[in-house]
């Protein structure tokens, strides 16, 4: 291979195709403990969501489905805008890459937009567990203490594992960022984008994260 | 240096779109499902379409379809792990109930005639 002399290439690596495996490889590493990561939450979900069924089926009511599409609607199309801005990078089309990530963030933005929305409307209910969970908003007298002790635990896995998602997008809106800097300074090519690919693989995966979430939190026991 | 790495495949356009269609029908099917009383079944067929739509990302827009084995284990490996966290912790909290009495106390016959 003629790569030796290549400013992307690291010392230590012999050419670009080892780099890139290497760092694939890296990558698929650092997502196989993001999926334990998640995993563990998932795992105590379903052993809430086992015990207390009928308490999570309440509690998915009180989330709004239109929304939870929407998002899974805006986080599905971003992952094509990703996948686009991949293949640009392996075209070494500069100009195109910066364009599919900018429209990446985007519709980041308009997700957590959405999320927001749901959030503050969850506070305004009174449904966000804490001290004042179910102590205002229209629930007040709707449930009995058991219900209500049943409920805070299915909005406490709503809070923690949708704010984990939100808080991995927030990151990957951060890393997009650094990658824009990156592709106007133009440190990638059509031999060297390993940076660019392995962000596209964060992307998906949170996006995977959010397919599992919006039918086990929105959806639970049908309509 | 041999050229076993399938670095720089470029996935056609076109297989891209057809992912994203597939994803968008299946997120359709997924709310439609929710609206459909089928009892029991809810569940498994939400995530039966979750599993399908996961696997098409990671097949197709992941590139692990187009990857080396090596990246396929990887990418395994995590779900596989998953697999087993999930199988161990329900069998014990699904199985908590279905302890039934025995059918005699056992010390109680052997301490009889001693």
């Amino acid at each position: 291979m003629s790569d030796s002399h290549s400013p992307a290439l690291h010392h230590h690596f012999e050419d670009l195709g080892q780099q890139y495996e290497a760092s694939n490889m890296g990558m698929w590493a650092f997502i196989a403990q993001e999926i334990m990561f998640f995993g563990g939450l998932f795992g105590g979900y379903a052993v809430y969501r086992y015990q207390y069924f009928d308490a999570f089926v309440e509690g998915s009511h009180h989330l709004p489905i239109e929304w939870g599409a929407l998002n899974t609607v805006v986080l599905i199309g971003s992952s094509l805008t990703v996948a686009l801005a991949v293949r640009s990078a392996q075209q070494g089309k500069q100009m195109a890459i910066f364009n599919w990530i900018v429209a990446t963030m985007i519709l980041g933005a308009v997700f957590l937009g959405v999320k927001t929305i749901e959030y503050s409307h969850k506070f305004h209910d009174g449904l966000v567990p804490g001290s004042s969970f179910l102590t205002y908003g229209p629930y007040t007298t709707a449930y009995d203490a058991a219900m209500a002790g049943h409920l805070k635990i299915f909005f406490s896995f709503y809070f923690v594992m949708t704010g984990m998602h939100a808080l991995h997008m927030i990151i990957g809106i951060g890393i997009m960022v650094f990658l824009l800097v990156k592709i106007r300074r133009g440190a990638f090519s059509a031999e060297y984008y390993n940076p660019v690919e392995n962000f596209g693989l964060y992307w998906h995966f949170v996006d995977i994260v959010w397919i599992f979430l919006f039918p086990l939190l929105y959806l639970i026991g049908g309509r | 240096m041999t050229e076993h790495h399938a670095t720089h495949h470029i996935v056609p356009l076109k297989v891209y779109f057809l992912v994203f269609s597939c994803l968008m029908i299946g997120t359709a099917l997924t709310v439609g499902a929710a609206y459909l009383e089928m009892g029991w079944l809810n569940t498994p067929v939400a995530l039966a379409i979750a599993i399908c739509k996961a696997s098409l990302v990671v097949l197709f827009f992941m590139h692990v379809r187009y990857n080396t084995p090596l990246i396929w284990v990887f990418a395994a490996a995590g779900f596989f792990w998953l697999l087993i966290l999930f199988s161990l912790t329900l069998q014990d909290y699904m199985s908590r109930g279905w302890e039934t009495p025995a059918p005699f106390d056992f010390l109680k016959q052997v301490s009889g005639p001693f």
